[in-house]
């Protein structure tokens, strides 16, 4: 029941936000993102992190004569996916305080409406819902980006949704595949596919399909052109949804859907998929290092990343896949720190290109400490978060296969690099004209900031809060991989 | 049955209402008369009969169909409230030739004789040639009506050479006893060929009714130059009963030559869905993209068609279900925005969503919904189809086919979108909709977005 709460509340609250005029709708929406959090963590309580099995299940009939059901429940997995999307909406509305945007009820009444979707593709334990919740989550952020986005919005985003539709609509062709491959009256229920004995054969183009929908989303080389230009184009609180919680729904995909369901035709592609990520770490640091626009650079350093945790995962040993779970918390974190200061100084500089930043750290000590930590956490620092999870998944990729660590490895010196030249072109030197009356952070700024820099911390600190959720989980789905 | 009976009579009643002096009473009554017919209709539910010595079954396959079909003619004429202003508009006989073409379309889905499909088709066929031309002082309608005229006979008249070759080749029109008949000389090994050459010219002529490639080529032109209205109507309605009759055509007579056909039909599928999704990106006219459109989703529905088992009636009807509800809502508020902006080009809709948020809005979800994007009826659509033609999996590239141009449908539909979302109008005139066009799209909206949640309500009904 309470997963139907966590999947419901959003959507209502934002049919509520839709009625109200004026820029008082950014206030519903906060408090409506919060009682969200609060029903998290009420779901959080009542789990039992002992148990690998799905739990607070409810599953009714949808097209009962297609055994088509509305199925929901979470393990140990999407617990972790739903507290990052309830963690992480609330700060990305408080975020946009200081936007005035237009047509304010639409624009916080799609956030909340994405919300609903992206909590589905995490709770749904039933292909079409899966599926459903999937493009659910789709519509909203492209309007998002498309009507409040920069000047190539237009362009951009429609590149995006095609892209990202032409992905899935492969996606829905597999799962009706393995739906009608289910025996008797046919079900889409997820544990109906993972008991499916296919042939080698259909499993490698069954692979595929499913792969190419997730890679887009993720997006993995080379399948990743949309993204950059998607996110330097998107508003800023778009971009955070897009990069902190949308690409967790492709590597959820692959855990949930498609590790467990063709493992066979996982076994025949896991070493080019691992090329591809492995390509993809490297290729975009190096173009991250290149980078003058610092979303752009974001914006590559989260595909050298997601490289990481697609290689990782692909790995399919437990070092990996806790890794690629953890990561996705990580990631998620920093990467919208880091755009979200980005989009601070945007705000009072009108700029993103490093070359016309510069000197800031002396007008704004708060929001270099912030800027610093969530930096360092994206680099992998022993002490942050982002230092457990490279660690984990590097160790998976090493035991796969040791050249392949090797050169994944070097993720963590050319994010160095990237990072803390931004860092140093931005904050440190001169005061440009741009910076030269750098206000430090606001009240507001300060209360997205301090969360965020709390939860680096923890997950370095203390990673087994959450590596003990995920735990069983991971567990059941590896033993359902190696059945 | 009644339902023709009573269609024909309303349609005669209509005709000479049109003579009142106050139109205001012509679209109620014909509301009435349709809701009337729609209430008949369902009677017949679970209750199959045959009528005029084994011409005409009214069965669940026919009811449903119909019911569509009234349905979408009853949400379709609310639009047509501009006319009554109009002196030079002959409502009454619009009003009553629709229903005349209404009554050709409820026999195409329940004939049980090749002469009875071939009268319901030219019943509807008539009614729709005059229909294009009735914009009189218009050139584009005029032409689309001799094109539609023109090609149209000749189709007709290739449709009847084909029955005549079944006849000859079986002795009967009766599809229950062709059926029988080509069961018989296939178990001695006779493969007749004017029998197959019959059929195959038949499936050309039904395909040139349905704007199937390549017998597509009338179709924009048509579409285009047709009055707003009634382009709606041939691009649901006339499109509903081809494929329903079609169906039926090859399930109840032809089922035992499949192997003669199934060939032929996979490529007219195939050239359909490409010809349509690729002719419809070039356009400039929205009008002409939703004739390539209605081109497109005449392939899909013909892959129902051709997967051949017992789900292809189900993804038949729900398809047509959800193409019709949203097609009608943007041809809706095509002929609202023409109206008042003189143009069917994308440019017309541009600022729409600031002007005008109901329309756009309603726009945005059948555009959506012909896409097949969950959440609205087109998904289902799209699921349905897949599902029945995945059932066997040889025809697996068929469907990897229709994603990739799905996926190009995603890219023509969402033009609309942009244009009224995200492009600055020249001046934000704000299109003026009467509250009873208003309250149809929210109707319209409402359906699509609830089969786009519970399809059962029309996947079950087969």
């Amino acid at each position: 029941m309470i997963t139907a709460l966590l999947l419901f509340w959003p959507a209502l609250a934002a049919l509520l936000v839709l009625l109200i005029k004026g820029q008082g709708a950014k206030k519903v929406a906060f408090v409506a993102a919060l009682v969200e959090f609060a029903l998290s963590l009420f779901a959080l309580s009542a789990f039992d992190t002992q148990s690998g099995a799905l739990q607070h299940k409810l599953s009714l009939p949808w097209i009962e004569s297609a055994g088509i059901s509305f199925s929901i429940g979470m393990d140990g997995i999407s617990l972790l996916m739903v507290l990052l999307t309830t963690f992480l909406v609330p700060l990305i509305i408080l975020s946009s305080y200081k936007h005035e945007y237009k047509n304010p009820h639409v624009f916080y009444a799609l956030v909340l409406f994405m919300q609903t979707g992206l909590i589905g593709v995490f709770v749904a334990m039933d292909a079409f819902l899966f599926y459903f919740m999937w493009e659910v989550a789709l519509i909203p952020i492209y309007f998002i980006a498309a009507v409040w986005g920069g000047a190539n919005r237009i362009r951009v985003t429609f590149k995006f949704f095609v892209y990202t539709i032409f992905g899935s609509l492969f996606m829905l062709a597999a799962f009706v595949y393995l739906y009608l491959q289910t025996p008797g009256t046919h079900s889409s229920d997820v544990n109906a596919f993972y008991q499916l004995t296919l042939s080698a054969e259909s499993q490698s183009w069954i692979f595929w399909f499913l792969f190419i929908a997730f890679a887009i989303k993720m997006p993995v080389f080379p399948f990743h052109t949309w993204q950059p230009d998607t996110y330097t184009e998107s508003p800023a609180q778009a971009t955070m949804l897009l990069s902190g919680i949308m690409l967790k729904m492709g590597i959820y995909g692959v855990l949930r859907w498609l590790l467990p369901v063709v493992p066979y035709g996982v076994s025949q592609w896991d070493e080019l998929v691992l090329v591809l990520a492995i390509i993809g770490i490297v290729y975009a640091s190096i173009i991250a290092i290149r980078q003058r626009d610092l979303k752009r650079l974001v914006a590559y350093s989260s595909i050298a990343h997601v490289g990481l945790i697609a290689a990782g995962i692909f790995t399919l040993n437990e070092q990996g896949l806790q890794g690629g779970v953890i990561q996705m918390l990580s990631h998620g974190i920093n990467v919208v720190g880091l755009f979200f200061i980005i989009d601070i100084i945007f705000s009072r500089t009108n700029t993103r290109e490093i070359t016309s930043l510069g000197g800031i750290t002396q007008n704004a000590k708060m929001l270099s400490i912030f800027f610093m930590v969530l930096l360092l956490g994206s680099v992998g620092l022993p002490l942050t978060n982002g230092f457990v999870g490279e660690f984990l998944l590097l160790s998976g990729v090493f035991q796969y296969q040791a050249g392949f660590g090797a050169v994944a490895g070097l993720t963590i010196i050319l994010a160095a690099v990237y990072m803390l030249r931004m860092f140093q072109g931005v904050m440190f030197g001169t005061k440009s004209e741009a910076t030269e009356n750098f206000t430090d952070l606001t009240f507001n700024e300060k209360a997205v900031l301090i969360p965020l820099v709390v939860m680096v911390f923890w997950i370095g600190l203390f990673p087994n809060t959450f590596l003990s959720i995920s735990e069983p989980a991971v567990n059941t789905l590896l033993s359902i991989i190696n059945r | 049955m009644t339902s023709i009976i009573l269609l024909s009579v309303f349609g005669i009643v209509n005709l000479f209402a049109g003579f009142a002096k106050n139109k205001q009473v012509l679209l109620p009554l014909v509301l009435v008369f349709l809701a009337i017919v729609f209430g008949v209709n369902l009677l017949d539910w679970n209750n199959t009969q045959t009528y005029f010595s084994n011409m005409l079954t009214i069965d669940n396959y026919a009811v449903a169909f119909t019911g569509i079909m009234t349905l979408t003619t009853l949400l379709l004429l609310p639009f047509s409230q501009k006319y009554i202003s109009n002196n030079d508009a002959n409502l009454g006989e619009y009003y009553s030739l629709l229903l005349f073409a209404l009554v050709g379309a409820v026999m195409m889905v329940g004939y049980e004789n090749l002469i009875m499909l071939f009268i319901g088709v030219e019943i509807m066929s008539i009614a729709m040639y005059v229909l294009a031309g009735s914009d009189k002082t218009s050139l584009r309608s005029n032409e689309a009506a001799l094109k539609y005229f023109l090609m149209g006979s000749f189709f007709t008249g290739i449709m009847l050479f084909g029955i005549v070759l079944i006849y000859a080749a079986t002795g009967t029109f009766n599809i229950t006893e062709i059926s029988a008949a080509q069961a018989s000389a296939l178990s001695e090994g006779l493969p007749d060929s004017i029998f197959v050459m019959g059929i195959l010219i038949l499936v050309i002529g039904i395909s040139f009714k349905i704007s199937a490639a390549p017998f597509h080529f009338w179709a924009p032109d048509v579409y285009e130059g047709t009055p707003t209205l009634f382009t709606a109507f041939m691009s649901t309605v006339v499109k509903t009963a081809g494929v329903a009759a079609f169906y039926k055509l090859m399930v109840a007579a032809f089922a035992a030559s499949y192997a003669a056909w199934f060939p032929t039909l996979v490529a007219i599928t195939v050239l359909t869905l490409v010809i349509g999704n690729i002719g419809a990106v070039i356009q400039t006219s929205f009008k002409r993209m939703m004739a390539y459109s209605s081109i497109s989703h005449a392939g899909y529905m013909l892959m129902a068609l051709i997967a051949f088992n017992e789900s292809s009636d189900t993804a038949i009807l729900f398809y047509s279900a959800a193409y019709s509800s949203a097609s009608i809502a943007a041809f809706g508020v095509l002929k609202l925005v023409q109206d008042q902006r003189r143009s069917h080009l994308y440019e017309a809709f541009n600022g729409l969503g600031k002007t005008n948020p109901l329309l756009a809005f309603t726009m945005t979800v059948s555009m959506l919904s012909l896409g097949g994007i969950p959440l609205t009826a087109g998904f289902f659509g799209k699921f349905f189809v897949f599902s029945a033609v995945l059932a066997n999996p040889d025809m697996l590239w068929l469907v990897v086919l229709a994603v990739v141009l799905a996926a190009v449908g995603i890219y023509y539909y969402l033009r609309v979108v942009i244009a009224m979302y995200m492009q600055p109008a020249a001046n934000y005139d704000t299109i003026r909709v009467n509250s009873f066009s208003s309250f149809t799209l929210i109707v319209l909206t409402v359906l699509t977005i609830l089969l786009g949640i519970a399809p059962a309500l029309v996947s079950e009904l087969l």
